[in-house]
């Protein structure tokens, strides 16, 4: 047991490798994931796209091993198929029932379409597990140049985007009526989740892309209601899971995306223990919105 | 969205005076079935137009009309004297009420906000201060300020249609468009949500079109019924509209309408029948 925890974390010899240039590349990479898994992810927590973005990400997976086979960059493959699927769900299904079963069918296809091109692919083994735990060692300049690129992007649409995705989010009826483009705008945002995806699926794997993209934001609307609060929390906590996980997994050598998950995991268990703590201490004190609303609700 | 191009001869111009809402001719068809034909409506400031009539009679296409989301086959439409389009400050939209997700995160000051920028582009960051002021105008004059900081999904029905109409009435619209907004309340909250609509447009002037199934909850504000049936309909005070007569010649089949106690009861007219003793509690 206690060799197992000293293989988890340890920490010996970290100020050198804190000044190895791939040590530093990976944690910009960190950062800048961070942010914008942290900017979007409120929104596709409220939109209730999760399973959208586990879709993408399988999508991703098979892009990536396509490219394998193929012989191209595989992060150009996994981006690729991680925007095409974005488009694809945003396109088949637009309203929540629907949208559920066309991903479930498009991701499980898509899935077995992956694992025959890995199977088929001769070359390292390393490679293919990359796609599916991530790894973040081998981030080069150029990945860090595309992965910067791709962030910019995404925030100046979602910076764009803001309101009428909030509000479309609140009741699409009446944005429709407001006169928002309701299901351009959802096919837009599955195409930028399908972006963000791409990004997120080299460093931190296609099976663990949900714990940067969705956790983060699940958390945060659990302790607040500001949209504006929830999304710098959301960017926080990403940045908390994606730098930790970087830092804790250097030594050791293990995977990163086990640490993010865990650490991610941890600040929405945090966030829903606060988050009962405060109602059941609202329902007592009867802070004066409570108050209003019960007494006007008769 | 502009004036259809064919539009007959024969109409007349439009007054001098604006009606907030008017109609002259109009018409919708999608193929070959015509909704309705030669609709001439002006709606004054002020005025509370009931808009009634079974499903599939072409209320919610009214709405889409007026909410210039969907241009008309004939004739003419003017809000405010202009033509209607998509995301205008002349109109607010109050829709029926539906129960928020208990975790959306948006307080009721970011719902009330939405009416008045959601669909704009970018974060906002301008004119935050008169924003926020006219918010909490609108906010105030629901007697929503008590919950302005709260989780809207976590507010009762009543209270959630009460921001609703704050929503709808913050960008100071010309006409108030309300789509079913009483139904799922129960008789409180209607009777609420009645009186903020009734108080705004005797305040501000701002005309109101209601469309609903069942008149008696605002029967005391009605200035005027327009009756749509199978693409008839007939335009008039309730005293006029809803009588056993005009209905039966809408309908084409028997209708009677009883007054009870200050209430109408119509039987023998689909959606109507339904309804009469909702409010017997």
């Amino acid at each position: 047991m206690t060799e197992v925890i000293e293989r988890l974390f340890s920490f010996d010899g970290i100020g050198g490798l804190l000044a190895e240039g791939f040590v530093q590349n990976a944690l910009i990479a960190c950062a800048l994931l961070g942010i914008v898994a942290g900017a979007l992810a409120p929104l596709i927590v409220t939109r209730g796209m999760a399973f959208a973005v586990h879709g993408s990400s399988e999508l991703a997976f098979t892009g990536g091993a396509a490219a394998l086979l193929l012989g191209t960059s595989v992060s150009l493959g996994a981006a690729a198929g991680a925007v095409i699927a974005g488009a694809v769900f945003g396109i088949l299904g637009l309203r929540q029932r629907n949208r559920d079963s066309a991903i479930g069918v498009v991701l499980s296809f898509g899935l077995g379409l992956g694992v025959l091109l890995l199977a088929l692919y001769s070359g390292r083994a390393s490679n293919k597990f990359g796609l599916l735990i991530g790894s973040i060692v081998s981030v080069t300049l150029e990945d860090l140049i595309v992965l910067a690129v791709t962030s910019t992007v995404l925030v100046v649409a979602i910076a764009i985007l803001y309101r009428p995705l909030l509000f479309s989010s609140m009741d699409p009826d009446v944005a429709a009526a407001r006169g928002v483009k309701v299901p351009q705008l959802a096919v837009l945002f599955a195409v930028l989740v399908g972006l963000l995806t791409a990004v997120a699926v080299p460093i931190v794997g296609a099976i663990l892309v949900l714990s940067v993209t969705i956790t983060p934001g699940a958390a945060a609307v659990r302790i607040t209601s500001n949209p504006a609060v929830a999304t710098v929390l959301a960017i926080i906590f990403a940045e908390a899971a994606l730098l930790g996980g970087a830092f804790l997994s250097l030594v050791p050598g293990l995977p990163i995306s086990g640490y993010v998950a865990t650490i991610s995991f941890l600040i929405y268990i945090s966030c829903r223990v606060i988050s009962r703590w405060r109602r059941s201490a609202r329902d007592e004190l009867l802070t004066p919105w409570a108050g209003a609303g019960r007494n006007r609700s008769g | 969205m502009a004036a259809p191009p064919t539009t007959p001869p024969d109409v007349p111009t439009l007054p001098v005076a604006t009606p907030a809402v008017a109609l002259r001719g109009a018409r919708v068809s999608f193929g070959d079935r015509t909704l309705w034909d030669g609709l001439d409506l002006d709606v004054a400031p002020g005025e509370f137009v009931t808009v009634l009539g079974p499903n599939g009679s072409g209320k919610t296409t009214l709405v889409r009309v007026l909410l210039g989301l969907l241009p008309l086959t004939a004739g003419e439409v003017r809000i405010a004297g202009r033509p209607p389009r998509r995301g205008s400050p002349s109109i607010g939209y109050v829709p029926q009420q539906k129960a928020l997700e208990p975790d959306l995160p948006l307080r009721g000051r970011d719902l009330v906000g939405l009416g008045l920028d959601g669909h704009h582009f970018g974060i906002g960051f301008r004119g935050r201060r008169e924003r926020r002021e006219r918010v909490d105008a609108a906010l105030a004059a629901v007697g929503g300020t008590a919950y302005a900081d709260a989780p809207v999904g976590r507010l009762s029905g009543g209270e959630q249609q009460r921001l609703r109409v704050a929503q709808a009435l913050v960008g100071g619209p010309d006409v108030l468009l309300c789509d079913e907004p009483l139904l799922s309340l129960d008789l409180s909250h209607q009777r609420t949500v009645t009186r903020l609509i009734d108080e705004r447009r005797r305040a501000a002037g701002t005309a109101v079109l209601f469309v609903t199934h069942e008149i008696n909850p605002v029967l005391p504000l009605v200035d005027r019924v327009l009756y749509l049936v199978n693409g008839r309909f007939r335009i008039g005070s309730p005293e006029e509209v809803m009588t056993s007569e005009v209905l039966s010649e809408l309908y084409r089949t028997r209708v009677d309408v009883l007054r009870v106690r200050g209430r109408l009861v119509v039987v023998g007219a689909e959606d109507h029948g339904e309804h009469c003793h909702e409010e017997s509690a």
